[in-house]
C-alpha cells in the first residue's frame, strides 16, 4: 500500500454549492480518514438576538438558511411561545405545518435535482427544478415571498390561506405528484444510479445512534426518529404518521427515503387542507419573556431535527438564542460514512447527506 | 437506462407551452399580495413613529420636526411588520419591486400638516 496523501476537497467544489472543506486522507484510491472544516460563512446570527427584540428576530432566524427559512422562523416562534406561555390558535398551527411541509417538498426536490446533476442526469435535474418552481409559485401566491416567506410571527401567522387558495394548493400538488412519481420511479430503478449508490457510504444503525444522526440520514440507517411523530401542533391531528425508514444505510437508501418523504409531505398537506379548522390565525402577544425563563424546542427540518434554546432576561430582547441545526449533527456521521470509500464516491456521499453549511455556521 | 424512461416526459415537453417566460421581453404577472415595496399614503400619516420602532431592518426614519417619513428601500426586507402595525393603515405593500439603481438612496416623503392645510384654505 502506498503512502497516505491528503487531498483537499472544497470549500469551492463543483458538486457542492456549500462551503465545506474536507481534508481527505487518501491511500491509493481509498479514503482512509476525513477531517471536516467549516467556518467560511459564519455570520454571527445568534449574537444578533441582543440587538433586536423577540418579534424582530424572527426575520433574522428566517435568514439562517434559504431553504429551511420557513422551518427556522417556525422553530424560533414556537420556542418563544413556550417561553412566554402563548397558546397558538389551531388554524395557525395548521397553516404553519402546511407551509412547512411545502418547504420540505421544495427542499427535497432541490436536493434531488442537485443529486441528479451529480449523477450526470441533466434532464432529471431540469424536471426536478421545474416541479420545485410550482411550489415556489404557491409560496408566492399564499405568502407574497418565494423563499423568505415572513409569514410566521410570535403568536400565530400573518396571512390566511382562503378556501380557493387551499383548493389550488391541493390541485397543484396533485399534478406535481403525478409527474414526480414518474421521476422518482425512474431514479429508483435506474441501473446507472444504482451502480453509483448501492452499498456506497454505509452507516450502520449502531453508528447512527451512537453519533446521534438525525433526519433522512438517520432514517436511511433504520433509525425511526422523526420529530413529527411526537404529534405536536397540527401533526397530532394526522390520522397516521410513521417515519419513512430504510435498513440499507447506504447512499441509495438515503435517496429513497428522501424521495418517499416528498410523497408523504404531499399527503400531510392534503389531509390538513381537508381538516382545516376555522378561527383566528393569531393571538396578540404582549409583554416580554420573564427574567431567567428558559425554553427549548425541536423541529423536523427537511434535513433533520433542529434544536432551539432561548432564555429571557425580562426585556424585549432575549438573553440567549441557540440553534443546533441538523447538518452540524450529521457531519460526524458523514466522516464515518466516508471512511473506506473510493475517492470518486466522495461527492456522492456528501450530497446524499444533503449538508447545509450556512445553517450549521449561522 | 433511466434517461430513456424519462424520455417520454422530456419528449412531451417539446409540444407543451414552455414553463418559463422569455425574460426580459415577457414577465410573469405579479400575484396579488406579492411583497414588493412599501408605500405610504402620507396624507393619512400622523408621524407616530411606530413603523420606525418596529422595523427590524431600521429602514424607516420618521422626523417629526421636519415632517418627513423616509424609507431606505435597499434596507427594507419586505417583512410587512410596519404595514401590519401602522395605526392609521396608511402603509401598504405594493407588488412591484424596487427598481435597480447605481446608488442606494432613501425615498423621503414630506408629510402634509393637516393644521397648516386648514389655515391656508
Ligand atoms: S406607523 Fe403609520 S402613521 Fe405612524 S409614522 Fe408610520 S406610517 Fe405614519
Ligand atoms: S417591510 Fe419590514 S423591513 Fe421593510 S420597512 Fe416595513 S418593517 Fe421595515
Amino acid at each position: 500500500m502506498s503512502k497516505a496523501t491528503i487531498i483537499p476537497f472544497g470549500p469551492q467544489h463543483p458538486v457542492l454549492p456549500e462551503p465545506l472543506h474536507l481534508d481527505l486522507v487518501v491511500q491509493d484510491e481509498t479514503v482512509v480518514d476525513c477531517i471536516p472544516q467549516i467556518g467560511f460563512v459564519h455570520r454571527g446570527l445568534e449574537k444578533l438576538v441582543e440587538t433586536r427584540d423577540y418579534n424582530q428576530f424572527i426575520y433574522i432566524a428566517e435568514r439562517i438558511c434559504g431553504i429551511c427559512a420557513m422551518g427556522h422562523s417556525l422553530g424560533y416562534a414556537e420556542t418563544v411561545e413556550s417561553l412566554m406561555g402563548v397558546e397558538v390558535p389551531k388554524r395557525a398551527e395548521y397553516l404553519r405545518v402546511i407551509w412547512h411541509e411545502l418547504s420540505r417538498v421544495h427542499s427535497h426536490l432541490l436536493w434531488l435535482g442537485l443529486a441528479a446533476d451529480a449523477f450526470g442526469f441533466e434532464s432529471m435535474f431540469m424536471h426536478c427544478w421545474r416541479l420545485r418552481e410550482r411550489v415556489l409559485d404557491l409560496f408566492e401566491k399564499t405568502t407574497g415571498g418565494r423563499v423568505i416567506l415572513s409569514v410566521v410571527k410570535v403568536g400565530g401567522v400573518v396571512r390566511d390561506i382562503d378556501a380557493t387558495q387551499m383548493a389550488e394548493i391541493v390541485s397543484v400538488l396533485d399534478g406535481l405528484k403525478d409527474e414526480y412519481t414518474q421521476i422518482m420511479n425512474t431514479l429508483l430503478t435506474d441501473t446507472s444510479v444504482k451502480n453509483r449508490t448501492v452499498g456506497v457510504g454505509y452507516l450502520s444503525a449502531e453508528d447512527a445512534t451512537a453519533l446521534s444522526m438525525v433526519g433522512p440520514f438517520a432514517r436511511a440507517s433504520n433509525l425511526a426518529y422523526d420529530v413529527r411523530s411526537f404529534g405536536r401542533g397540527a401533526y397530532g391531528d394526522l390520522s397516521e404518521f410513521a417515519p419513512i425508514t430504510d435498513t440499507a444505510g447506504d447512499c441509495f437508501a438515503r435517496v429513497k427515503v428522501r424521495c418517499l418523504e416528498v410523497l408523504q409531505s404531499i399527503e400531510i398537506i392534503k389531509e390538513l387542507a381537508a381538516k382545516m379548522p376555522a378561527g383566528d390565525i393569531a393571538v396578540d402577544v404582549k409583554g416580554a419573556p420573564a427574567d431567567g425563563a428558559q425554553a427549548s424546542n425541536v423541529l423536523e427540518q427537511p434535513r433533520g431535527e433542529c434544536y432551539y434554546y432561548a432564555r429571557g432576561n425580562g426585556s424585549k430582547n432575549l438573553e440567549r438564542m441557540r440553534m443546533r441545526t441538523p447538518t452540524s449533527q450529521n457531519l460526524a456521521g458523514m466522516t464515518v460514512a466516508l471512511k473506506g470509500c473510493d475517492l470518486a464516491d466522495v461527492n456522492m456521499i456528501i450530497l446524499t447527506i444533503d449538508p447545509c453549511i450556512s445553517c450549521t455556521e449561522r | 437506462m433511466g434517461s430513456f424512461k424519462l424520455g417520454g416526459m422530456t419528449f412531451g415537453s417539446l409540444f407543451k407551452k414552455p414553463e418559463t417566460v422569455l425574460y426580459p421581453f415577457e414577465t410573469k404577472p405579479a400575484p396579488a399580495g406579492l411583497k414588493g415595496h412599501v408605500e405610504n399614503e402620507v396624507s393619512q400619516c400622523i408621524l407616530c413613529g411606530i413603523c420606525q420602532k418596529s422595523c427590524p431592518a431600521d429602514a424607516i426614519v420618521v422626523e417629526k420636526k421636519e415632517r418627513t417619513w423616509s424609507i431606505d428601500p435597499f434596507r427594507c426586507v419586505q417583512c410587512g411588520t410596519c404595514v401590519r402595525l401602522c395605526p392609521k393603515k396608511c402603509l401598504t405593500m405594493e407588488p412591484s419591486y424596487t427598481p435597480i439603481a447605481t446608488t442606494k438612496t432613501c425615498r423621503v416623503l414630506q408629510v402634509p400638516d393637516p393644521k397648516a392645510g386648514v389655515t391656508e384654505s
